[in-house]
């Protein structure tokens, strides 16, 4: 019954999308006039619950283990712990390709339901085009990834989950990525739906920038957690590798960076109009690019791709029909719209164009590196694309922008004298010839390592020279979120030159009783046991880890063998400290020692800084949501206050036509209370 | 109650790990797979270009994070001809000549590989001529003004 009724929700849905874009359509083409104009609002509003339902349902059919749903049966097993049953429910595809379309879904019901700043035609566009888009994901599920699919006889027994996949990192960091990703949809639609009604102008950037800033806040979030989770889970002690996964995720972000920096300059000064529409394309084509990479098996084989390609052609087919369909209503339209204002080079806004272009070309390079191998494999070569291509390739452009990075809030809007600011200048340039010099002397790192640190340092003091000479307590909760999320980036850029630089590494077999020093902590192995989860058993070492002469601190990484699918994984012990972590990883027995005792391997690493990545990364995310809540405290005031003056108009008209000598004088408020736009 | 506990989980893991033991003795032994090399210098050298081969056995991992045999011995590998005085590039291009230029992640300039190049070079040229466009017009146009539009 349960599957019956998700996939009837979801038929209703899509029945719902195509609604929405017709009427959408109407309101467009007549505005208001058009009768039909009215159902666009609440079929997106009705759609969302449908779509957020159907997924609600299948989180049950996997609580309770419906063996006769086909997914739940492969993906599924009654035996696991109930909180990797939920989420179970998007480690697989179709389970969270009902995810992206929830998601998509309730952020449309959202916009319908909420917004009420734009022009009825932009929104009826927009409106017109976030059902288009829905529309085509729930063809994509219902048609080639039904997700309620019944078996003809009920399994017995599941198949498992991925034991890499039962863990509390799993839980939160793909479904945030996804709310990051289908959130930029909203941008997408709103660009479009601006594009095609000539209606790029500031007031459109104000009602765009939550959904900017709410999706990238939620994308930074994604990326850290998934970052840490690769980094504890897999127990190699990376935490980026330039894996095609993580590209997928990291490409999003790159772009909404840019186009939340391009609204915001749209939004305060009326420039760059053409550049944030494109941002906005860029921005959601990623995310679709992204979805197709994860999810289409492109990444596994081309060849197994070609094979079984239905999916991933389908969301290729959906990829360039959307992505498509805006270049071409963006090649249309864009000589219609102007530029907006003028600026100069040594401007704030001038600063903010060098570093979208910059972002945009980080984004070319990492689409480049992960596209790149997937083409030749079609032709069968076979090329890989890693850390030492990704690292100086892109290194060439983000070391530019993260000087500009430092410099640019310190400028004036418009057109400033950089002699204005020499003193910042030269309290920047000095930090960082010194940074240099220092890590010089100490040792010989890569030169990209000491130039992270250098520039981290120098960057996290930028970060706070925007307050230089205001008052602490008048500064907009905005800009203090963008300091925070420009000192977030200094930390994590810290984090990582300092990981790689500064890591001390040891491999040992090691004997109970025996001892290893690594940067110096001495490591203790003091037994090793078998143990055993609810779905797995595992070796479990027991070692006593101190720096210098403190008291010792019991760590228990574990050597784990799950038996449902069958898979060895390898759950590492940490230990964090202020300056950095302690990671240590048990494998396999390596024979006998001397005494004949058993000897095991032993992989200890000491990582300076480390936790710094993910601190930044929070602290970025962090920022974002300060900058939220100040753009809508600020939004909020100044409604109050048009309110306000709004009625002091009707009390003065009333005052002046005579028939109120005795009335009540002004409320108080008047339109110039609201407060300027923060400059950031 | 506890050691007797012990026992049956050692019992009910024994397999496993004695499966585990008699896979790495099937292996030819591969003293380097799992052991540093004495001296740090030669160990950062080797460790350096590990992190740069790929485990051809394994999913996006290199072969200094892998647990699969033949990653273990591929590190056997690279440390001992590191140790026998070779030089990490040359160890590299005997791995690539092995096993293809699938098994480096630091793509080489070749006839299949030239587009990771020069497209960045490329790119570099229209973010030059994206940045003239933009702002550096503005100087020519002599002080800002259009303000009033």
């Amino acid at each position: 019954m349960i599957a019956e009724l998700g996939l009837a929700a979801l038929w209703l849905s899509t029945a719902l999308a195509v609604l929405q874009m017709v009427s959408g359509a109407m309101g467009m083409r007549d505005g208001a006039n058009s009768p039909f104009a009215i159902y666009a609002r609440p079929a997106a509003v009705v759609q969302a619950f449908l779509a957020v339902l159907a997924f609600f349902l299948l989180l049950y059919a996997f609580a309770v283990t419906d063996l006769s749903i086909k997914l739940v049966a492969t993906n599924s097993h009654s035996a696991k712990p109930l909180i990797y049953k939920l989420t179970g429910t998007w480690g697989n595809h179709e389970g969270s390709m009902l995810l992206w379309v929830g998601v998509l879904a309730l952020s449309g019901g959202l916009l319908a339901g909420m917004e009420r700043r734009l022009p009825e035609k932009t929104m009826s566009a927009t409106l017109a085009v976030q059902g288009f888009v829905a529309l085509g994901f729930y063809a994509f599920l219902l048609l080639s990834s039904n997700p309620f699919e019944r078996l003809p006889i009920p399994a017995v027994e599941g198949g498992g989950l991925n034991p890499l996949l039962q863990d509390i990192g799993l839980a939160i960091h793909p479904p945030t990525l996804y709310i990051g990703y289908v959130g930029l949809s909203v941008a997408f639609s709103l660009a479009m739906g601006a594009l095609i009604t000539r209606q790029v102008t500031p007031d459109f950037a104000k009602v765009l920038r939550p959904w900017v800033l709410g999706a990238w806040v939620f994308l930074t979030f994604g990326i850290t957690a998934g970052s840490y989770w690769a980094y504890y889970e897999l127990g190699w002690g990376g935490w980026w590798f330039w894996d095609p996964v993580e590209n997928a995720s990291l490409m999003p972000w790159l772009a909404a960076t840019a186009l939340l920096h391009s609204v915001s300059v749209l939004a305060a000064r009326d420039a760059l109009r053409t550049w944030t529409i494109m941002l906005g394309v860029l921005a959601f084509s990623m995310s679709m690019l992204g979805t197709f990479l994860v999810r289409s098996g492109v990444l596994t084989s081309v060849h197994a791709f070609a094979v079984d390609p239905e999916r991933g052609s389908f969301i290729l087919a959906l990829l360039g029909l959307y992505i498509g369909g805006a270049l071409v209503i963006f090649a249309l339209r864009a000589g219609s719209i102007s530029e907006g204002k003028r600026f100069t080079v040594t401007s704030r806004e001038g600063a903010l164009v060098f570093n979208n272009v910059m972002l945009s070309a980080i984004l070319a390079i990492v689409l480049l590196g992960t596209l790149y191998p997937l083409l030749t494999e079609a032709f069968d070569v076979r090329v890989s694309v890693g850390p030492p291509y990704f690292n100086p390739a892109g290194a060439i452009f983000a070391i530019p922008m993260f000087v500009v990075m430092a410099i640019g809030p310190l400028l004036r809007w418009k057109d400033d004298k950089p002699a204005r600011i020499q003193f910042e200048l030269a309290l920047l340039a000095s930090v960082v010839i010194a940074v240099i010099a220092l890590v010089a002397i100490f040792g010989d790192y890569s030169i990209l390592a000491v130039l992270g640190l250098a520039l981290s340092i120098a960057l996290a003091i930028a970060a706070l020279l925007p307050l230089r000479g205001r008052n602490i307590r008048r500064v907009p909760v905005a800009t203090w979120g963008m300091i925070c999320a420009h000192f977030g980036i200094a930390v994590a850029l810290f984090g990582m030159a300092s990981e790689s630089a500064f890591t001390s590494e040891k491999l040992a077999a090691v004997a109970p009783g025996d001892t290893v020093e690594v940067a110096g902590w001495n490591i203790q192995m003091e037994s090793v046991d078998p143990v055993a989860g609810p779905n797995w058993t595992a070796i479990e070492a027991r070692i006593l880890a101190a720096r210098g002469d403190e008291e010792p601190t019991i760590l228990a990484p574990q050597s784990r063998n799950f038996w449902s699918p069958p898979q060895p994984t390898s759950e590492s012990a940490l230990i964090t400290r202020w300056d950095g972590q302690l990671y240590v990883v048990i494998g396999d027995q390596a024979g006998t020692d001397a005494n004949g005792n058993n000897r095991w391997q032993l992989r200890v690493w000491w990582k300076p800084f480390v936790t710094f990545i993910w601190y930044g990364g929070l602290l970025v995310a962090f920022g974002g949501i300060l900058s939220i809540a100040g753009r809508v405290r600020v939004d909020l005031k100044r409604r109050k206050a048009v309110e306000m003056g709004k009625e002091r108009r009707e009390d003065m008209d009333a005052l002046a036509e005579g028939d109120a000598i005795d009335g009540k004088g002004g409320t108080g408020g008047n339109t110039s209370a609201a407060e300027p736009e923060p400059a950031e | 109650m506890m050691r007797l506990i012990l026992a049956a989980l050692a019992l009910f893991a024994a397999p496993i790990v004695s499966q585990s033991v008699y896979a790495q003795q099937a292996m030819p032994p591969a003293p380097y797979a799992y052991v540093q090399l004495e001296d740090p210098a030669l160990e950062a050298e080797a460790a350096a270009l590990m992190e740069t081969l790929r485990c051809l056995k394994c999913q996006s991992q290199s072969i200094n994070d892998s647990d699969a045999p033949m990653a273990g011995d591929m590190r056997h590998q690279v440390r001992s001809r590191i140790l026998a005085g070779e030089s990490p590039a040359q160890i590299r291009s005997w791995l690539v000549e092995r096993y293809g230029d699938y098994v480096s992640y630091e793509p080489e300039v070749s006839s299949t590989t030239w587009p990771l190049f020069a497209i960045p070079l490329l790119l570099l040229c229209v973010v030059g001529l994206v940045l003239l466009r933009r702002l550096g017009k503005r100087r020519s146009d002599g002080p800002v003004s259009g303000e009033a539009s």
